[in-house]
């Protein structure tokens, strides 16, 4: 079972081999590193880049205006910020050209709190990314996902944002990527690079296989029926987390992971809040103006009259930042009691 | 500044061939003619914003005729910023699309009246579309040149921008990146350096006498010239792009121009008489050695504002676009990628 960032990296191992990949670049992304979270440890394409974010996202572009297909990292979402207004450029250069230019490029940026990152390694950036149209937008939650929708991102014409949670790089999934070895040790006997001098290393890579995730489509994580829950990166473990405590107490959550942001399965929301009448949007970025609101504006503007309960955000609080210690950012962003709490509370509304 | 004496003594024939200095006067005219008919559009109503380059045909006409012109990795790349009318006119195109984009009709073929004047786009000459943001250009420019780097043949990647936008950190990621130790890039980084920002004087901002010293640092080849002189800037352009054609390393070429208009609409877009008119200029050296005479000139002159005035009436019926429109072209609705 492959780890997230082994997923990503033979994602973008197959991205080279077949889809056309020709450069994986940002700060210590090439070797010897690898990438901090290990995400392009021995890949053909990777180089190093200067530590100038506005020059990788400004090569990205003009890599992909040149024919060729980057993916771009930013080694922490929290230091792409510098480099906004090229991102609203990149996302408008089709609209803005009347169609004459497309931009096949990803850039990926790790997202979220949860490793005790303090203030600049905890930052989300899906609510943020969502005001940028013109781009696409995923957040996997787990090694699979994470590979079939890299496979995704790189086949696709137009920039997407790939946005993997930080916490989530070292978390194990349930299923095997196509062609993986069952046993993981094996894989990282495979794949990871020796602690050490790794001057003459080389990777074996396994012979995986295409299986990709579609831009836009959710994944129902578990069926229920008392009320739907509707998650995305870290906040879709620990949902399945808190939606186990509570089952234990009669309540029967329908987990939905959204995976896209942009462009969003709304189908799969509202089939399932058509069949449960509640619902509570789950995610860590800031609570104002959060990507949740606009969901439940959307639920409630066309789902008004099946509702059983007004529907609830969980998400993170309104803060400059999240603090170092860990009752600060255990104060900061959703936990596992808070889910539950919340599920219990919208299990327990009446009309 | 001083105007340099053209190489040899005074009497001596100039450095380029008469034909090109008439085919070089015909299309300064033609495109200061066309930037006068834009600002004209703007006061008459035809647009709700002008910005352009009149002042800079010296520099910008040799500019276009020394492009490689095409799509794809084996022609120039091609990263302006809104001053570039002239090289534009310069390679070939029809001065009706310009003053559609004034219009913003939905038959302007740069943004399908999305966006302002002087906002070129044109993907099957390699030119990006051209952004209101100041600089992003020179950040953006390092991609395209990274491919042709990798590509080989003789395309380069050429970037144009102003001097009070060498502030911004783009300009100095662009002089990063163009020289990182063996992965130094084929890219010919242009500044036109008009004196102004908008109101502020450079010499109120910026320290370095010479924009292009700056490149030294970087170990990037660079020269300050007069961009008013329409025969040495074609000599050093083409030496530039002759260099960096070949050796695919970087080059900074920083031109002293003129800015004849003013910033923009927003602040009048009346002509201003303390600057220097590079026409006057290049008419001075065909009148003195006999290449055209004054009334070959003026009619030169009339030929050009006679053919834009037609254009604008022509341009003023076509249609507007659709509100429906705004949601063309989000995404790629073309073929493949």
């Amino acid at each position: 079972m492959a780890n997230m960032a082994q997923a990503i990296r033979l994602a973008l191992h197959y991205g080279e081999e077949y889809l056309g990949v020709t450069d994986i670049f940002g700060e210590d992304v090439g070797p010897p590193l690898g990438g901090v979270f290990t995400a392009t440890q021995g890949l053909r394409t990777a180089w190093n880049s200067p530590l100038d974010e506005r020059g990788i996202i400004g090569m990205a572009i003009g890599l992909a205006m040149a024919g060729q297909r980057p993916v771009a990292e930013i080694q922490f979402a929290d230091y792409i910020y510098n480099t906004i207004d090229l991102l609203k450029l990149a996302g408008n250069t089709c609209w803005s050209s009347n169609g004459q230019w497309n931009l096949p490029m990803v850039v990926m940026t790790p997202v979220g709190a949860g490793i005790r990152g303090s203030i600049y390694h905890s930052h989300s950036f899906d609510a943020m990314m969502s005001h940028i149209p013109g781009w696409k937008i995923v957040m996997p939650a787990t090694p699979l996902d994470a590979y079939g929708l890299m496979l995704s991102a790189i086949k696709d014409p137009n920039p997407v944002m790939y946005l993997p949670p930080k916490a989530l790089m070292r978390h194990r999934g349930e299923e095997l990527i196509p062609g993986e070895p069952e046993d993981p040790r094996e894989l990282s006997k495979m794949i990871d690079a020796p602690v050490g001098d790794r001057s003459n290393w080389k990777p074996t890579w396994p012979q995986v296989e295409e299986y990709v995730v579609p831009i836009g489509k959710a994944k129902v994580v578990r069926p229920g029926s008392h009320l739907t829950v509707v998650a995305w990166g870290r906040c879709v473990p620990l949902s399945v987390q808190a939606a186990r405590m509570v089952e234990a107490e009669g309540i029967d959550v329908e987990l939905i992971d959204l995976r896209s942001i942009w462009p969003y399965d709304w189908e799969a929301i509202r089939a399932s809040v058509e069949k449960t009448g509640k619902v509570m949007f789950v995610n860590e970025d800031t609570e104002v103006t959060n990507f949740g609101e606009h969901l439940i504006r959307r639920t409630v503007e066309e789902l008004f009259y099946v509702l059983l309960a007004p529907p609830k955000l969980v998400a993170g609080k309104h803060l400059p930042g999240i603090g170092l210690a860990d009752a600060l950012e255990r104060a900061s962003v959703p936990q596992v009691e808070d889910i539950a709490e919340a599920m219990r509370a919208l299990a327990r509304a009446e009309p | 500044m001083s105007r340099p004496k053209l190489a040899g003594a005074a009497n001596s024939r100039p450095a380029l061939a008469p034909e090109l200095l008439v085919e070089m006067h015909d299309l300064m005219v033609k495109a200061r003619a066309l930037e006068e008919r834009l600002i004209q559009m703007y006061k008459q109503g035809d647009g709700f914003f002008w910005i352009g380059g009149p002042g800079e045909e010296a520099f910008n006409v040799p500019l276009g005729l020394l492009i490689k012109k095409g799509r794809g990795l084996d022609y120039d790349y091609l990263h302006f910023h809104y001053r570039n009318s002239a090289t534009l006119i310069a390679m070939g195109e029809d001065p009706a699309n310009p003053m559609r984009q004034m219009k913003n009709t939905a038959t302007d073929p740069y943004s399908g009246g999305r966006n302002f004047a002087g906002h070129f786009s044109k993907r099957e000459w390699n030119l990006a579309p051209v952004t209101s943001p100041i600089a992003v250009q020179y950040a953006i420019a390092i991609g395209t040149a990274y491919a042709q780097k990798r590509h080989g043949g003789d395309g380069i990647t050429i970037v144009t921008g102003g001097d009070a936008g060498t502030a911004e950190g783009d300009f100095a990621t662009c002089l990063v990146w163009s020289s990182r130790p063996g992965n130094e890039l084929p890219i010919l980084i242009i500044v036109t350096h008009n004196k102004w920002g908008i109101s502020t004087h450079y010499s109120t901002q910026q320290g370095p006498k010479n924009i292009a010293d700056r490149a030294t640092a970087f170990g990037i080849k660079n020269k300050t010239i007069d961009g008013n002189d329409a025969i040495t800037s074609y000599l050093e352009i083409k030496a530039a792009m002759d260099y960096v054609r070949k050796e695919r390393k970087p080059f900074l070429l920083e031109a002293h121009v003129s800015r004849l208009y003013g910033h923009s609409s927003a602040d009048g877009a009346n002509r201003r008489p303390e600057e220097e008119d590079c026409i006057v200029r290049i008419e001075e050296v065909l009148l003195e050695h006999g290449i055209m005479t004054r009334e070959q000139m003026d009619a030169v002159h009339e030929k050009w504002q006679k053919e834009m005035a037609e254009l604008h009436r022509k341009v003023r019926e076509e249609p507007q676009p659709n509100p429906e429109d705004v949601w063309k072209h989000i995404y790629w609705e073309g073929e493949g990628s």
